[in-house]
Parts: C-alpha cells; sequence; structure tokens
C-alpha cells in the first residue's frame, strides 16, 4: 500500500531532525506522549501546524514517516479537515464568521468589502503574504452576530466599514515603520496590494 | 480523596466564599470578553484595592450568565440578599459598582438589568445551574456547589445497572438532535460483552448559530467530566474521550485544567473516590469538519483517520472505538446526569412533556432584542422563547421564521409559534430539535436564499464517502442559486423537489439525510416566494439580485445587454 520512495537522510535519521530546526523538536515531543500510536495522527498534525503555521508537504512526509504510515493517509487525513492550511499564511489575518446568525445580520456583506478592498477571495492570502481572509462556519459568539476574528482579536457587531477600519489598522498598525510615516490616519495611508 | 475528603472540602471552601460580604461575578466566556469583560475585570480588581476592600469583596471570573448580546455582564451578590445583574458594563461604571453597591449597598441604577426580566424568569437551569456562579478553573467552586456529591454517590450506593436504570427512569433523550433515549442507549452498552468498553462526548457542535456545548464546557467543565465518570461506571468503561471542536480553544483548555486537576485529587483516574473504579478522560481536538458530529465519523477522527461515517449497524453501542462497545453521548446530555443522580429521575422527570423531559439549552441568535443562552423547560412554546425571553423583534419588524437544527433542520413560520417545542411537535413541522441553535428571522430574510445558505454549507462539508449527497448536494445548491439570480425555470422547481426527496431517503448519514431539510420545510412553508423568484423575478425581502434570466429567455436578453452596455461606455 505504500508506493516506495528515495530514502532521503531525514528517514534514516528519525530520531533528530537533520534540519536542526527546534521546531520539529515539538513534533516529536507529541510524537512520543502519544508513543507513536498511528492513531495520534491528527494530534501530531495540530502541534506541526501550531509550529509552523502550516503543513508544507516535507512536514507531511516526516509525521507519515515517523508515525510509519502511508504519505497518501496523511495527506489524506490532512486535506479532509478545513482546520489544517497546506498554504502558508499571510503575517495578518482576518476570520470571518459565517454562521447562521451571521449570515442573517449580513456578514456576506463584509466578507464581499473585504474582497474588494484586498482583491483576494477568501480563503487566500495576498501575493506579498501580507493578509489572509478566511471565512469560518461558526465561532460560537452568536450573540455578538457579525462576529470576526483580526488577528487573534475577537471583534463583534462589525459593519462593512468598520471591519475595513479594524484590518487596514491591523495590517498597518503591526509594522512600524508604515504608523511612523502615517501617523495620523494610518487607516486611509496603507497601500492596498 | 474519598467521600468524607469531599465534603471536607466543600466545607472549606464555603467558609472562605462566606468571609467575603460581597461577590462580584464577572462573567469571562467569548461573547463577554469580545465586549471588553477583561478590562472590567481589572477594573473591579483596581477599583478593590484602591478603596482597600481586599478582605471583604472579591472578585470571580465566571462562566457564561446567559444574556451574551448585552455583555460584558457583571453579578453582585451580596449575603443575604438577591443577586443583582449589571448589563454593558464600562471599566468606569465597574468603579463605580464597587464604590456604591459592593460598598455601600446602592446599586448603580443606569447598568442595572432588571431581575424581573423575562428573560431570566422564563428559564429553568438545570444543566446551567453553575454556569455563571463559579469559576469554571477552580475545582472548588465546583465541590463547594455539591461538585462530584453525585458521583459518590453513584459509586457508593448504586450498581451499574441502577445508573441506567435511573437515567431510563428520568426519560432522558439524547441532546444531539436525534433524540434517542439515553437510558436505553446505556444499557444496551453496559449489556454488551466485552471487558474494554469507551465513553465518548460529542463536544463537536459544528451547526453555525449554537454555542451551547462550548458554553457549558467552558463554564462548567467539571459537571461534564463527572457526568462522563458516572457513565463510564454505569456501562463499564475505564476510558473516556471528549471531542472539543477545533475552534473552541478556550473550551479544550479548561477542560485540560479540570481533568489534570480531578486526577491530582483521586477524583479521576486510577481509584476514583477509594472505590475499584478507575475512570481516565482524554481530550482530542477536532480540526474542522462538520461531519465529525455524526457518531461514527467522531469515532473514526478520534481513531486519528479521515471523518468519514461508516454505515450502521453496528451500531457503536456493539462495536465502535477500536471494535469495543463505545458509548456516544452529546456534551449537554453528560450535562444533565448529574442533577438526575442528584436529584432524583422522579425530580427530572416532572419538567418537560411527556414524551420530552427536562430542560433544552437553547442559543438564541439572530433578529431577537436578548440574544444569548438559554435555558428552558421542554413545552415551552416559540412565543415565549423568541417574544418573551427574546424580547422579540429589533426595530419594529415583524417576525418570518424561526430557524432551528442548524443545516439539518428547518424554518418554523409565524403561524407555528404557539407550538410546544420538544422532539416530537418540531418533527412533525418539519424541522429537528437539534442541538439547539434558535436563529429568529424577520421580514428582511429572503427564504430561497436562507435555503442556499445552508445547501452550500452541506455541499462544502459533504465527506464525499456516498454519491446522493455527494452530488445531490451540489445540484440542489446549483439550482437554488438558479432561483435566487433570477435564471430558473418551474422545471427548476420540480426538480429541486424530487432531488430532495433522493438524496433524504439514499444518502449514507444523518448529514446527506437532513440536508434537504432546510429547502423542504422553506418549500412548504413560503412556496409563493420560490414561486415569485421564479414566475415574477422578484424578491420580496429584498436579499436576492434577481440579475440573470432563465436561458431561454437569452435570446431576447442579450441584445438589450449589448445596448445597456454601450450606453454605458459612452
Amino acid at each position: 500500500m505504500q508506493p516506495p520512495r528515495p530514502r532521503t537522510q531525514r528517514e534514516v535519521v528519525p530520531a533528530e531532525h537533520p534540519s536542526g530546526d527546534p521546531r520539529f523538536a515539538l513534533i516529536d515531543r507529541t510524537l512520543k506522549r502519544f508513543r507513536f500510536q498511528q492513531d495520534a495522527l491528527i494530534e501530531v498534525l495540530h502541534t506541526a501546524q501550531e509550529a509552523f503555521g502550516f503543513l508544507e508537504e516535507d512536514l507531511l512526509l516526516y509525521v507519515a514517516r515517523q508515525l510509519k504510515l502511508p504519505p497518501s493517509w496523511v495527506y489524506g487525513v490532512a486535506t479532509f479537515y478545513h482546520f489544517f492550511s497546506l498554504k502558508p499564511q499571510g503575517e495578518h489575518n482576518c476570520i470571518v464568521c459565517m454562521g447562521t446568525a451571521c449570515y442573517v445580520r449580513r456578514a456576506a456583506e463584509i466578507v464581499a468589502a473585504l474582497q474588494d478592498a484586498y482583491g483576494i477571495e477568501a480563503g487566500h492570502t495576498t501575493p506579498d503574504g501580507k493578509f489572509s481572509l478566511n471565512t469560518a462556519r461558526c465561532l460560537g459568539s452568536c450573540g455578538l452576530a457579525p462576529v470576526l476574528i483580526v488577528d487573534g482579536e475577537v471583534l463583534g457587531r462589525e459593519t462593512p466599514e468598520s471591519t475595513l477600519a479594524a484590518v487596514n489598522a491591523a495590517v498597518a498598525g503591526m509594522s512600524p515603520a508604515r504608523v511612523a510615516v502615517t501617523s495620523n490616519g494610518a487607516e486611509e495611508e496603507v497601500d492596498l496590494p | 480523596m474519598n467521600r468524607a475528603d469531599l465534603q471536607t472540602m466543600a466545607q472549606r471552601e464555603q467558609e472562605k466564599q462566606g468571609k467575603y460580604r460581597c461577590r462580584l461575578l464577572c462573567c469571562a466566556s467569548t461573547p463577554c470578553l469580545s465586549s471588553g469583560g477583561a478590562a472590567v475585570q481589572q477594573a473591579l480588581e483596581d477599583a478593590i484595592k484602591e478603596q482597600d476592600a481586599n478582605a471583604e469583596v472579591a472578585v470571580v471570573s465566571t462562566g457564561c450568565m446567559g444574556p451574551c448580546s448585552r455583555g460584558p455582564v457583571v453579578t453582585v451578590q451580596i449575603q443575604g440578599e438577591n443577586d443583582v445583574y449589571y448589563e454593558n458594563v464600562t471599566p468606569e461604571a465597574a468603579r463605580q459598582i464597587v464604590a456604591d453597591h459592593a460598598l455601600n449597598g446602592q446599586p448603580v441604577q443606569e447598568k442595572l438589568l432588571p431581575s424581573d426580566l423575562p428573560f431570566f424568569a422564563k428559564q429553568t437551569k438545570v444543566v446551567l445551574s453553575n454556569s455563571g456562579l463559579i469559576d469554571p478553573e477552580r475545582l472548588e467552586d465546583y465541590v463547594a456547589r455539591g461538585g462530584y456529591l453525585a458521583l459518590a454517590y453513584a459509586l457508593r450506593e448504586m450498581s451499574p445497572e441502577d445508573v441506567c436504570t435511573e437515567i431510563s427512569k428520568s426519560g432522558l433523550r439524547g441532546r444531539g438532535g436525534a433524540g434517542y433515549p439515553s437510558g436505553l442507549k446505556w444499557d444496551l452498552v453496559r449489556k454488551a460483552p466485552d471487558d474494554k468498553k469507551y465513553v465518548v462526548a460529542n463536544g463537536d457542535e459544528g451547526d453555525p448559530g449554537a454555542y451551547m456545548d462550548r458554553t457549558l464546557m467552558e463554564s462548567d467543565p467539571h459537571r461534564v467530566l463527572e457526568g462522563m465518570a458516572i457513565a463510564g461506571y454505569a456501562v463499564g468503561a475505564d476510558q473516556g474521550f471528549i471531542y472539543v471542536r477545533g475552534e473552541y480553544p478556550v473550551a479544550a483548555k479548561r477542560l485540560e485544567r479540570a481533568i489534570r486537576a480531578a486526577e491530582r485529587r483521586g477524583l479521576l483516574g486510577s481509584r476514583v473516590l477509594d472505590s475499584s473504579f478507575s475512570f481516565r478522560i482524554d481530550i482530542r481536538i477536532g480540526a474542522g469538519a462538520f461531519v465529525c458530529g455524526e457518531e461514527t465519523a467522531l469515532m473514526a477522527s478520534i481513531m486519528g483517520r479521515r471523518g468519514q461515517p461508516v454505515p450502521r449497524p453496528p451500531y457503536p453501542a456493539q462495536s465502535g472505538l477500536w471494535g469495543h462497545p463505545t458509548l456516544i453521548n452529546n456534551v449537554e446530555t453528560f450535562g444533565n446526569i448529574v442533577p438526575i443522580i442528584e436529584h432524583g429521575a422522579d425530580w427530572y422527570a416532572a419538567i418537560g412533556t411527556e414524551k420530552s423531559k427536562g430542560t433544552k439549552i437553547f442559543a438564541l441568535a439572530g433578529k431577537v432584542e436578548n440574544t444569548g443562552l438559554i435555558e428552558v423547560p421542554m413545552g415551552i412554546t416559540l412565543r415565549e422563547i423568541v417574544f418573551d425571553i427574546g424580547g422579540g423583534i429589533p426595530d419594529g419588524r415583524e417576525f418570518k421564521a424561526a430557524q432551528t437544527g442548524g443545516p439539518s433542520g428547518g424554518c418554523i413560520p409565524a403561524q407555528f409559534l404557539d407550538t410546544k417545542v420538544d422532539y416530537e411537535s418540531l418533527k412533525a413541522l418539519g424541522s429537528i430539535m437539534g442541538s439547539g441553535g434558535l436563529i429568529v428571522m424577520d421580514d428582511q430574510s429572503c427564504m430561497p436564499d436562507v435555503a442556499k445558505f445552508f445547501m452550500e454549507f452541506c455541499m462544502d462539508e459533504s465527506c464525499g464517502k456516498c454519491v446522493p449527497c455527494r452530488v445531490g448536494t451540489v445540484q440542489m445548491y446549483r439550482i437554488l442559486q438558479r432561483i435566487t439570480d433570477g435564471s430558473a425555470t418551474r422545471q427548476d422547481l420540480q426538480n429541486l423537489e424530487e432531488l430532495c426527496t433522493m438524496v433524504r431517503e439514499t444518502s449514507l448519514c444523518g448529514l446527506g439525510q437532513s440536508a434537504p431539510n432546510p429547502v423542504m420545510s422553506t418549500l412548504r412553508y413560503f412556496r409563493e416566494e420560490y414561486e415569485d423568484h421564479i414566475n415574477r423575478r422578484t424578491c420580496e425581502a429584498g436579499v436576492c439580485e434577481m440579475t440573470e434570466v432563465p436561458v431561454l429567455e437569452l435570446v431576447e436578453e442579450l441584445p438589450r445587454r449589448i445596448r445597456a452596455a454601450a450606453i454605458r461606455n459612452q
């Protein structure tokens, strides 16, 4: 069931990652905690995504090798679940809730406004890697609909305008140089990709 | 730790809490935090320090108190007086509350939430009885309110068979949506001949618009754990899993802490409460797949595989996790176990209707004045929920429909507002109880568009294993898209109805079987809206833009468009 693959150096020495990347140690710790059980695949992928931000192909192969699972199996699981991302995420992100309560309170208009402003579809990252726009099934804060998360901060009762202002501020505010230039009105001065 | 130690611990904590003349409970659940709850708590603490009142006033961060749209919420508990609630508390108001109310007994009028508000008066808190009153991160708080005594009682005084009988007698039914009698399920697992069994709590609350399980896990994690331990004792399992949605990191963190605290005190783990019963609970974090709410898919996910369902039978009660008998219940179902053991099955069976016992937690959201989390007895009418507890529709608009059960449920129109809410009557109306999302819609919601929204959800979430669901949902979505953009024909409507029946009858799991529900229920009650969209190409709610025309009319439409474009370009 496992197609033969050329052996790389990493596969020969599974105990320590030869790249010396300390983040692999985090994965190894989870692997050990679950005693290399194949059933722990999702937990290991969670750790890997937390450490690396996204699951690149190398990483999936590493996990497959360590758990002695076919790479296709690992790839299948990683692509089945929405939570795992196989592409790098932007520096800043905005997750818009698309649950029913938010839908009834017109969250779609917020997504449309962000898509227009940044020229990307939901689920994508701007070419310069600065901003990712994502949608979520439900963030479970329906009392505050429409809800969104900008860089980890939950914002409730948003409108397209307020969201755009918050996102622009986040994208601009985090880079000090840009803020210094546009200290009065950072929101408007951001050059959009 | 044994039962006596548990009581000592409770007593000590009660004494400690009794030392404070006044306790300020500050909601620290997600909705309140996102409207500034952390700053409010900081302000309360600072104000107490400034006033040098640390000895008589205490600040406690608690779980959800319910009225999420009015957050941040603060409760003032003064000994010998009724609790007083404050809404929309700001840091300034917090300082005033400390100075005027906590220290001088003068309530701050502006932010006061009237205590006779129907929002509170109409609720019956059974599962959420601790929520908003205890610090979910402290085991002592839970024990002080009688926590783990039910487990101690069950272990000492009841045989596993007794526990199952008690649950059967209480009439508790699964809170995940389908309403299967819990006692029956427990008994099936108990009788299954195997020496390894599992208990699984389903906390993969995928329905958009529902957050009951999250709140329960965040506000009162020990209650869920205790319920699971009692279940483990009843069915003879020594390992439990609690499957938490990946989107709920706070719930997972609090459960993790709760498990560790309980294990340290000997309330979980090996030899629970010095008995011969051992029970370990592990957390599994979901990774975002709606289908994992289906029990066989959930088990696949716990075993690290793709969350694809398998045909039943064999039911999990016979062959579940790794082939062993497995008891799967919703988190809220486990939340009901402690009160049943504590107060007895008869007490519990007295709440609710003849066939649906107990209470149900609903996440009330959408176009209502008071959104939030409510717990009501079964058999309450929809009108009471929407207009009394919910406070009616804002901006003087008209109620159009209430959506229950998420993507597997349906829309209930205004003429059925006086229906009693229980499993059977909701089913008769073409909806389901579901996990408890209740979204209110006003006349600005377009029903075909609502159906399209849910169909898009099911289309994205279909796991792709069986053809009717994988292909059928896409086709239904396309038809609904045509209806909402104006290019549908009468034939489309007929096809849609046929597809609904086909997908419902032939899909493998609950996701596919219930995916047509939103379409069927809106077709049943709001057929004229579909017909308006098709025949007159109008959308009364003003949601759909209707920019397309049916294919056969394109011949006439195209020259018109070309002319319009030419005019625009000039």
